[in-house]
């Protein structure tokens, strides 16, 4: 067990009336500030988002840009100097987890850091060996990096940040790309570094109830841009919990409302799967002996660990992947054709099962909004009023309106999930099968996501939910499949509700 | 795509080799055999490369498999000489402006032959190198500015794992209803948003690294030492060996085509 | 960040990492694009070159992107020739046909674009200039390539192959750059680039 890392000292911040500006927008990012933060103190940072508490967080590393990136007014000061001048006395971690590891190999990504700050060669190993011990990492340094979780890339970047010594800790939504599991390894291994180093730390989160433990001041940023609340962690969560459970923040004690639905009478199957077995590799089984009915107007749940084979069960379902092994039958949906699903063409698909990936991005073909709703319709051959129909239907439905001409790419997190729901239902397709659907959300992008999907289920449509957010199946499903890991002996498991 | 950059890993002495000798020493070789279209200079250098490739650090069958691509580029290169190169001597096929004569199969020879003999090293040679050691290598040794070697090297590996997801996009695009028709649209497509997905990733790496202290002009340290040793003093002389015998033996031999000038 | 000397060739000195790590990110899916190329170029060459020796070169302007791209998207000097370098050695790693010529040809290529963009000392980024900077590209290819591979060829060849080209990299690697830029460009995805900004802000 390597001693553990000397660190270095924690560091106050000074902001007086600060305001940034992107090159090229004209309004302002962020305007007037004034904060002050006591070396040591920790601080989570809410607020809506657009308010601008990355522009800030950003700010503290030093790493928002010069002239070319925009505009800055007033001061910021880290441990008394510029964040310029001061790389390396603050560590930032950001939310996307393959975007935060930089090199190939565990030992190497954790030392580059020490390497660009001039670390001597002995002692760089010596600190990446100790920072890997203090989250709580117990890889070889030789291991390769892409095939680190979620959770343990998050534990990778903060041993990198940490291998720096830094003085101040920023953390902006480190947990929001995570499974429950990564999400506790994370908060334990930053619980942990902060018991040892005392470092200053500021954490953006919407789930306060993973950090409210761990921080002694919440601030609060407004809409407009300045400080709404500014207090202990009590205070500011009971005080202010109506607004900050409407601008997207997981309140503790606001728990969500199973979907009251009135009970359809036809539950007709419309996919029945019998001794499933999937592969994600030919010729590497991941589950099998899967025996499951995807029924109209209910919601099936698929839960289980990371990597146990839920994202490649649900693509196999939707007909995007052949099964292995066993039978998967969509005889109610295939009048005429052939009933196994993968043997249908890409437009029978489209009415009959519609996907919705994990992440949006992928699933983006045009150029706008509307014409990226208009390609499902247009596929199926409808007529020009028909298509305008639907898609001016579900931009409402959606509250989309406002971004019918915009580029797919540049909407927000939750705009671009909605999106990607809307134009599965552009076809309107009988069952609706989703990866993840509430990753990365926050609480009032789920809100109208779960309320959305129990509509669907109302209208007769079957939902397949693949899913490890336990709020999310007890509010929404009829039915759960519990996958277990292979090596463990029991097979996937039903249970009903 | 990650797969072909993952180097082959063994203890031979091939691996402790620095990279930036094995690419030096790919140069010395392709230089000398690409000043010269001639089937003398190319197979002696084939041959000798032939021996050296048993210390090569790869298994037979890896060998053929991590070459294959030279092995059938090599003759489709011949190919289009022995069609339309420059005929001398008899002439045995002529339709439009193909021509097949004496000279132009002996150039074809020479040019399937000097391909194999430029690209087989190269390949064996780099089958075993890590690009993070590559990177070091070009930065402490050949001495090129560290932030582009470094900025690089994120970049490749970053696009690496993008391709990765090549079978999300196509798997989406059956989702979306338009996988049926239109394979080359549908190719450009994803291809195009591999691009963006890249782009829109690549940024915020970039900010990951500059929170890291990439880019500020503190003198940065090495925590992977990239020196030269004695094994890569042998590794070159033995590229010039072969280079010198090979030019030298056609030379004598009166083959030598300076860039086909004859 | 300032503009910070960078302790070596001051000509880089305004390089962002950003700019680095983007100009990296193109190169290397440009290489890829040559890589799929280099596959696939010949029967679309073959009939060119059978209709009129020296003609093929005018699909060769794929090999010509990565320079022009790099160079109006990142808009600092030397862009253009490392985008090009980056994009031929990922060509030449991966498909390592004619090794250290690949790289060669790439430096001498991305030369070629380079010197148009420092003609209108890198402050004009036109889409006129973009096409002009493929065609000087496609020049310095011809050139290049009649020294190294075609030293024997007839003149005509030598006039036929150098239009073709600097035709070629006018349309291909200028216009399609510049096209491909302004797609890119508007997802959004170069917000922190001038020439993304550009785009944007037109929308």
């Amino acid at each position: 067990m390597a001693p553990p890392v000397a660190a270095s000292l924690p560091v106050a911040i000074d902001i007086r009336g600060w305001g940034w500006r992107h090159a090229g927008r004209s309004t302002w990012a962020i305007r007037d500030l004034d904060l002050t933060i006591h070396p040591g103190e920790r601080v989570l940072l809410l607020g809506p988002s657009g308010a601008g508490k990355s522009t800030i967080l950003r700010a503290l590393a030093g790493v928002l840009g010069g002239d070319d990136d925009g505009d800055s007014t007033g001061e910021i000061r880290v441990g008394g100097v510029a964040p310029n001048a001061a790389r390396g006395c603050a560590g930032l971690v950001l939310q996307d987890p393959d975007a935060g590891v930089i090199l190939a190999r565990v030992g190497d990504d954790v030392a580059f850091g020490c390497e660009n700050i001039g670390v001597p060669r002995d002692e760089i190993w010596h600190r990446v060996t100790s920072a890997l011990d203090a989250v709580g990492l117990a890889v070889p340094l030789a291991a390769p990096t892409s095939a680190l979780s979620g959770g343990q890339k998050q534990r990778l970047a903060l041993a990198g940040v940490l291998a720096m010594q830094p003085g101040l800790l920023l953390l902006d939504e480190p947990t929001a790309n995570l499974d429950p599991g990564g999400v506790v390894e994370v908060r334990d291994a930053v619980s942990a570094v902060l018991e040892s180093t005392g470092a200053t730390f500021i954490v953006i989160e919407h789930r306060v109830d993973v950090w409210k433990d761990l921080v002694d001041r919440v601030i609060v940023l407004a809409p407009d841009g300045g400080i709404l609340a500014d207090g202990s962690p009590e205070e500011i969560l009971v005080t202010h919990a109506a607004a900050l459970s409407e601008s997207g923040v997981w309140v503790p004690g606001f728990a969500p409302e199973r979907h009251s639905r009135t009970a359809r009478t036809d539950n007709a199957t419309l996919l029945a799967a019998h001794e499933l077995a999937v592969e994600r590799v030919r010729g590497t089984i991941v589950q099998s002996g899967i025996s499951v009915d995807v029924r109209a107007g209910r919601t099936l749940c698929v839960t289980g660990p990371n990597g146990v084979g839920k994202s490649t069960l649900g693509l196999t379902l939707a007909g995007l992947i052949a099964p292995a092994g066993g039978r998967l039958t969509a005889t109610e949906l295939s009048r005429g054709i052939d009933p196994r699903p993968i043997r249908w063409t890409s437009r029978e698909l489209l009415t009959r099962i519609g996907t919705v990936f994990q992440s949006p991005e992928h699933q983006f073909l045009a150029g706008t909004v509307r014409d990226e709703l208009s390609i499902g319709p247009n596929a199926l051959g409808l007529s020009d009023l028909e298509r305008t129909a639907r898609v001016d239907e579900l931009l409402t439905r959606l509250r989309l309106d406002h971004l019918a001409m915009a580029n797919p790419f540049t909407l927000s997190g939750g705009e671009m999930r909605r999106l990607s729901v809307a134009t599965a239902l552009a076809t309107r397709p009988r069952v609706l099968v989703l990866d993840e659907p509430t990753f990365g959300q926050d609480a009032r992008t789920w809100r109208e996501l779960v309320s959305l999907l129990g509509e669907l289920t109302t209208d007769g449509s079957a939902i397949v939910a693949m899913t490890h957010d336990s709020d999310f199946v007890a509010t929404l499903a009829d039915s759960e499949l519990r996958l277990a890991a292979s090596s463990e002996s029991i097979g996937p498991t039903v249970v009903a509700r | 795509m990650s797969a072909v950059l993952t180097p082959v890993r063994g203890s031979q002495a091939v691996y402790r080799l620095n990279p930036v000798a094995k690419l030096a020493a790919s140069a010395i070789i392709s230089v000398a055999l690409v000043l010269s279209i001639d089937w003398v200079s190319a197979s002696v250098a084939l041959a000798a490369e032939a021996i050296l490739f048993l210390w090569a650090g790869l298994g037979v069958k890896r060998f053929f498999l991590r070459t294959l691509v030279v092995w059938i580029a090599a003759p489709l290169s011949a190919v289009t000489i022995l069609l339309y190169g420059r005929p001398s001597g008899a002439t045995y096929v002529q339709f439009f402006l193909v021509e097949i004569s004496d000279g132009s199969i002996e150039l074809a020879a020479a040019t399937m032959l000097r391909v194999l003999a430029i690209a087989l090293p190269a390949v064996v040679l780099f089958a075993t190198v890590d690009p993070t050691d590559l990177a070091d290598g070009l930065a402490q040794v050949a001495k090129l500015p560290s932030r582009f070697v470094l900025g690089a090297l994120a970049g490749l590996r970053l696009v690496g794992l993008f391709m990765d997801d090549w079978r999300y996009l196509e798997l989406a695009r059956r989702a979306r209803g338009v996988a049926d028709t239109g394979r080359l649209r549908r190719f450009a497509g994803q291809a195009f948003a591999l691009l963006v997905l890249s782009i829109r990733r690549g940024s915020t790496l970039a900010t990951a690294m500059e929170a890291r202290g990439f880019g500020a002009h503190t003198e940065r340290t090495w925590a992977r030492p990239s020196r030269l040793t004695a094994g890569d003093a042998v590794l070159i002389v033995l590229a010039c060996a072969v280079a010198a015998s090979a030019v030298t033996i056609s030379v004598v031999t009166g083959h030598w085509n300076f860039i086909g000038a004859q | 960040m300032t503009a910070t000397p960078s302790g070596s060739s001051g000509i880089r000195s305004s390089w962002r990492v950003i700019d680095i790590v983007i100009a990296s990110v193109i190169g290397v899916a440009a290489g890829l694009i040559f890589l799929a190329w280099n596959g696939i170029y010949s029967p679309v060459s073959a009939p060119l070159e059978a209709a009129l020796p020296g003609l093929q070169s005018l699909v060769y302007g794929v090999w010509l992107l990565a320079a022009v791209l790099g160079g109006i998207i990142i808009r600092k000097p030397g862009a253009a020739i490392y985008v090009e370098v980056v994009a031929a050695s990922v060509s030449a790693l991966l498909g390592a046909q004619w090794g250290i010529l690949t790289l060669e040809a790439g430096l001498v290529q991305g030369i070629g674009a380079e010197l148009v963009f420092l003609l209108f000392l890198y402050k004009n980024w036109k889409p006129y200039v973009a096409v002009l900077a493929g065609a000087g590209a496609g020049l310095a290819m011809a050139i290049n390539d009649l020294i190294f591979w075609y030293a024997a060829a007839s003149p005509t060849f030598g006039v036929i192959y150098t239009i073709s080209a600097v035709v070629s990299g006018a349309l291909i690697a200028g216009l399609g750059s510049w096209l491909l830029a302004r797609a890119v460009a508007r997802t959004g995805a170069l917000d922190r680039f001038a020439s993304g900004r550009e785009i944007t802000a037109k929308a």
